[in-house]
């Protein structure tokens, strides 16, 4: 290579290359996929019941009215996206209170995902911080910890609501501790591997300052313990709104995300069913990058190189 | 003393017959090669280590007492700085572990990261500074709370040897001005002659002091006395006492 060639200023890269490049155009190009095979799935799944109410109706039937009848189907196997968009587009625009407003279902959902990830987190914390400590509890409590978590939800959760219900609990608080149920785990099991996560040298330093061990948890375990306390907390907060939503079912409940899902399957209203996944979908985004957001904080307070 | 460890499948002798008097303000360097225990030695006078048997003073009291009393600072192999506190809040850690009075720390954290060359890096973050740098935060760490004994583990055994060269100045002038007593573990011959008072040579296998020598340098000496003939005499001694160690080996 020459001398000028390097000299060069490099040419001004194009709109298309700068986009590639990025972070939006990767995802864009998925959404897009996604949009296509949707629309394309809405026509082919909705296809068998119009060509029969064609055929009944002895009307001939062409390419063009099959697209337009497959995405504006009035009870539609797989409603296509702009009925999905439309329908949380009006539900979205309603007054916050009235009971047809998702917004109104996932503020209530929402609250018990919330009040779930707080008591669960603070159970997981207070879990983990005991079996680091004391031997036995690593010994005794680990495993059951673990198990724990290998019955499924489903079927723990009309037990507990069941439960109590018989003891006057509703509404809220039976939802928020199927939640806790789910979320305890991550945090706990991420927690011990970060309390547990100081080098040797650094315990070291501790014991030659004769550190007690509450100082070695505030001062050594718990800093380092952070990172991992935060992958577990974004585990725990997505699968705290699974558990809400989760509570709703069995309850027959009137309001929630979980109500909505049921409601729109005993009524065969799939444009309910998919708007209400959609609001549930934002709400986990919206929940997980809280946490992001915390832990962006923190990080920034520790100096930033933490792993 | 001896301390013998219970090894995976036989017990391995890591010290063997030690018997050593060190004097207070001494500077003393422990030398020998890998495996020969000189740091189990000195693990085990800052009680992070148990002999098996004999007995183990450290200022006239056991080393857990020692421990308990705060008596020595320790400087590890590596820096060991905590990554999330900045340099000056990692000065600090002994302070707030050991109950200083909170007025002092801001002041002792100054002056002691001043002695060691940090002016002006107390806001920095660990990553944000050189090796050397960093062990020099980490000895500033050691003597912030003004112990009497100052434990060394191949302080500079991680760095170049410019960097070296340049502590071991700094570190004979801190020994000069605050006359602690020090414990030193190098395998440097040339850092063990310019720097001790003492030196202790061990082998390995089981560990075992070989040879103790004096070393009457004068106390205002700078790099330059490497070259003198006293140095030199040191220095072959040195050599000598750890080919004789290593010759039991073979």
């Amino acid at each position: 290579m020459t001398s000028e060639a390097l000299m060069a200023p490099p040419a001004a890269p194009g709109l298309f290359r700068r986009l590639a490049a990025g972070r939006v155009f990767p995802v864009l190009a998925i959404v897009a996929a996604i949009i296509v095979i949707w629309l394309a799935g809405a026509i082919w799944l909705n296809a068998p019941q119009i060509e029969d109410a064609y055929q009944r109706a002895g009307q001939p039937l062409d390419f063009a009215t099959l697209v337009h009848e497959g995405w504006n189907a009035k009870r539609p196997v797989l409603p296509s996206p702009q009925q999905v968009v439309t329908d949380l587009w009006n539900s979205l625009t309603l007054s916050p209170t009235s009971k047809r407003s998702l917004v109104y279902h996932a503020t209530i959902t929402g609250s018990a995902a919330l009040s779930g990830f707080a008591l669960g987190s603070l159970l997981g914390i207070v879990l983990a911080i005991a079996i680091v400590h004391v031997r036995r509890l690593d010994l005794s409590l680990m495993p059951w910890v673990i198990t724990s978590q290998t019955i499924p939800i489903l079927a723990i959760a009309p037990m507990i609501v069941v439960v109590l219900g018989n003891l006057g609990l509703t509404g809220l608080i039976p939802k928020a501790i199927i939640s806790m149920y789910l979320c305890f785990f991550p945090v706990t099991i991420g927690l011990v591997k970060g309390l547990r996560s100081p080098d040797p040298l650094q315990m070291d330093l501790m014991r030659t300052y004769s550190a007690s061990s509450r100082q070695v948890l505030t001062k050594l375990r718990w800093p380092a313990a952070l990172p991992y306390l935060f992958a577990g907390l974004k585990v725990a907060i997505a699968i705290s709104l699974v558990g809400a939503i989760v509570g709703e079912l069995p309850t027959g409940a009137q309001a929630g995300l979980g109500s909505r899902l049921l409601a729109g399957s005993y009524f065969g209203q799939t444009v309910q069913i998919w708007s209400a996944l959609f609001v549930a979908s934002f709400l986990g985004t919206a929940l997980v990058a809280l946490v992001g957001l915390a832990e962006w904080m923190v990080r920034r307070s520790m100096g930033g190189r933490l792993t | 003393m001896s301390l013998v460890y219970q090894g995976a499948d036989q017990p391995v002798t890591a010290l063997q017959d030690i018997n050593l008097t060190i004097e207070r303000g001494a500077f003393v360097s422990f030398i020998g090669p890998s495996g020969c225990g000189k740091t189990t030695l000195m693990r085990a006078v800052a009680d992070l280590e148990h002999p098996t048997s004999g007995s183990l003073l450290v200022n006239g009291v056991t080393p857990e007492a020692a421990r308990l009393d705060r008596a020595y600072g320790y400087v590890f192999q590596a820096p060991a700085l905590y990554p999330w506190r900045r340099i000056e809040a990692n000065v600090r850690l002994p302070l707030e572990v050991m109950g200083f009075d909170k007025a002092e720390h801001a002041e002792r954290a100054k002056r002691y990261l001043k002695l060691v060359g940090l002016e002006g890096f107390e806001r920095k973050f660990p990553w944000q500074l050189s090796g050397g740098m960093q062990q020099r935060a980490s000895i500033a760490r050691a003597l912030c709370f003004e112990p009497e004994l100052l434990l060394m583990d191949e302080p500079f055994g991680a760095l170049d040897e410019i960097t070296r060269d340049r502590l071991n100045e700094e570190l004979l002038r801190l020994w000069r001005t605050t006359r602690k007593t020090v414990i030193f573990v190098t395998h440097s011959i040339a850092e063990a002659a310019f720097l001790s008072s003492k030196i202790v040579v061990m082998s390995a296998r089981p560990g075992r002091i070989v040879k103790i020598i004096d070393n009457d340098a004068p106390p205002e000496r700078t790099l330059d006395w490497r070259e003198s003939p006293q140095f030199l005499d040191v220095a072959h001694q040195l050599r000598e006492a750890l080919n004789e160690g290593h010759a039991h080996d073979i």
